[in-house]
């Protein structure tokens, strides 16, 4: 069973994120504030530096007046809950087949190098590293997400360099880390190539 | 080749700025208001007479799709129109290009497809990992408020309309359409047994209707250049431009918009740079997302992509995300790998898919090092047909449908595996 941990400590929505949970609760009709369950969430998660404690997720019921367990089953049902403290980043490495076939071993094999664990955060807080589902960049493939950011097109050298930068605090470039555009074919589209063009940009 | 005039999605690879400026520049927004001074049956029949078929896997075709949602709410009830940006089908990654580079296509389809089915918003469920796509959304939604293309009077037609973002948390079964309603409502995404059908009782408890990222953003090109246009693209009954994910084993990977019924082996090789190691090297390609079965070479020599050639070998057109197997694959492996995936995508609730994802699985692990009898492959075949058609949603059949795919054509490869086991277990006794 997951558990859902507890924080020690009461939660609440930060002054500047009192904005957002309105906007949040006035998208979706009147009475069905409970649709905003899982933004707030992720809002709370956002805020509380990558995890929900059992606290956000009492407030939030408080909040939009629904019965606690029904967050509390929301937030164990979907994988993006992070339910118990976690490194600052989040390594989350794509082992589907797409990008299995394109090498997604040797990317596990950087993490392992640099002292990443599959399902654990590094003793020094800095990453934490979870092996998910696809995550929907096929064609760049391999693939890391790393809190917001995708790493596309990685090996094993470049996604060790990334984690390298990552420690040194720096913020390595997102994207594919080949020299391709976005999801075109690397060494240049094959179509509409009239739209590389700057004269395109200026029409 | 299609060629670059016939393509709707001329900036899918963020050449150009996604804003809106440069999005009506390519001919976005064009004429909104007096497509729908059309009407909302003109815009319906149009988009039947495309025969536009929804571009998230099924299939069906879209215009009949929106002609089933009430032309007046008896009862008070609105209607939604719900934008299935959950795109997380293996090999699928379409949708992201669209919203990331060409949200505006996707914001004025809700406007036209919301209005055809008169409903009052579009709600775009995207899927949780595609936090920047998101936002670019979000920002594309409110560069279209301000050009007062969305909200109340909507481009100056007289119609309110408001597209709201909503997104997910990272599960897979929300693509499915009711557990995509379910999550919306703030639940957890577990489908809904039907009927009622979302065209009755959908999300809300109203009358909605949900499409794909893909189906929707094509819809505006469509009526703006005759729904003549689109259904001369392609072949009868598979009309049109589609975006084919290529990915694994080719040179270079990559998205593109091709014509419906383009020839696999062309598609690979002008756009993705053919097989690594060339043609012959060619092991078996899934042509549709992980859920279709997969074809050998034999076969991928010359079907064409589109619904009904796939469907003749026995596999399908999906979300068109074509992945390459060259003759390094271990292809047991990589089957075995996609049964994982299903295992940890169930949602629990069917007994067949829950138990059976998990047991395919366990079995597909020892299959791909041979340790195993061979009556169990015809054993794990005939599970896979106890879990196919007995579940509430299509995620049973996904799971079953790679296992029989890989049976179909590679039992020899199978039956050797568990030859050599066998072997090297006897050799080990000795």
């Amino acid at each position: 069973m997951l558990e859902v941990t507890k924080s020690g400590g009461p939660f609440r929505f930060s002054d500047e994120n009192q904005d957002e949970v309105k906007a949040i609760i006035a998208k979706y009709p009147e009475g069905r504030q409970r649709s905003a369950v899982m933004p707030l969430l992720y809002l709370a998660q956002r805020q509380n530096e990558g995890w929900v404690s059992r606290e956000a997720i009492e407030h939030i019921a408080e909040l939009l007046s629904v019965p606690k367990i029904q967050v509390i089953e929301v937030a164990t049902f979907y994988t993006m809950y992070n339910l118990k403290p976690i490194g600052r980043h989040h390594v989350q490495l794509c082992g589907t087949t797409p990008c299995w076939l394109r090498g997604s071993d040797e990317v596990m094999r950087a993490c392992t190098d640099m002292g990443l664990e599959k399902g654990k955060s590094t003793e020094d807080g800095l990453f934490h590293l979870t092996e998910v589902e696809c995550l929907g960049a096929c064609c760049n493939a391999p693939m890391v997400q790393i809190n917001d950011d995708f790493y596309e097109d990685l090996t094993y050298e470049s996604t060790k360099a990334i984690l390298e930068a990552l420690k040194r605090g720096e913020t390595p470039k997102p994207g594919p880390q080949k020299d391709r555009q976005f999801s075109a074919p690397e060494g240049g589209p094959t179509v509409l190539r009239d739209m590389m063009s700057a004269d395109a940009a200026k029409e | 080749m299609l060629k670059d005039q016939d393509r709707i999605f001329t900036n899918i690879y963020g050449f150009q700025s996604w804003g809106i400026d440069a999005a009506m520049k390519r001919g976005d927004w064009d004429g909104t208001k007096d497509i729908l001074a059309k009407g909302q049956d003109w815009i319906i029949d149009q988009m039947k007479e495309s025969g536009l078929r929804g571009r998230g896997g099924a299939g069906f075709p879209t215009g009949v799709k929106w002609s089933f949602m009430p032309k007046e709410s008896k009862d008070g009830r609105p209607s939604y129109l719900v934008i299935n940006a959950d795109e997380s089908e293996p090999g699928t990654c379409k949708d992201r290009e669209i919203m990331r580079h060409d949200p505006q296509k996707l914001v004025e389809g809700a406007l036209i497809a919301g209005y055809a089915m008169r409903a009052k918003a579009a709600y775009i469920y995207v899927r949780g990992e595609f936090y920047l796509e998101a936002e670019r959304l979000n920002a594309a939604v409110a560069q279209a408020y301000e050009k007062g293309f969305l909200g109340k009077n909507a481009c100056g037609s007289g119609y309110d309309f408001d597209v709201y973002v909503h997104r997910g948390a990272g599960a897979y079964i929300c693509g499915e359409e009711t557990a995509l309603i379910e999550s919306l409502e703030g639940k957890k995404g577990q489908p809904r047994l039907k009927p009622p059908f979302p065209a009755n009782v959908g999300v809300f408890g109203c009358p909605t209707t949900v499409n794909n990222v893909e189906s929707i953003a094509v819809a505006p090109t469509i009526l703006r250049r005759g729904a003549s246009w689109f259904a001369g693209l392609g072949r009868p009954n598979n009309t049109g431009t589609k975006i084919f994910c290529i990915s694994g084993h080719v040179n270079t990977p990559c998205n593109v918009e091709e014509e419906m019924g383009i020839p696999l082996r062309e598609l690979i090789e002008k756009h993705a740079g053919g097989v690594r190691g060339g043609w012959d090297n060619l092991l078996a390609v899934i042509p549709g997302g992980s859920s279709v079965p997969l074809l050998p070479k034999s076969i991928c020599d010359d079907v064409l992509m589109d619904f009904d050639s796939l469907k003749e070998v026995k596999s399908g057109l999906g979300t068109a995300a074509v992945i390459v197997m060259d003759k390094t694959t271990d292809i047991v492996k990589a089957i075995a790998r996609l049964s994982y995936f299903y295992k940890h995508e169930s949602c629990g609730q069917c007994t067949p898919c829950r138990e059976g994802t998990g047991w395919m699985w366990r079995v597909m692990e020892r299959l791909a090092v041979g340790q195993a009898e061979k009556e169990e492959i015809d054993m794990l075949l005939d599970v896979t047909k106890q879990v196919e058609g007995h579940t509430i949603c299509a995620l049973g059949d996904a799971a079953a449908w790679p296992i029989q795919g890989l049976i179909r054509h590679f039992r020899p490869e199978i039956e050797r595996r568990i030859d050599v086991y066998h072997g090297r277990q006897i050799e080990a006794a000795e």
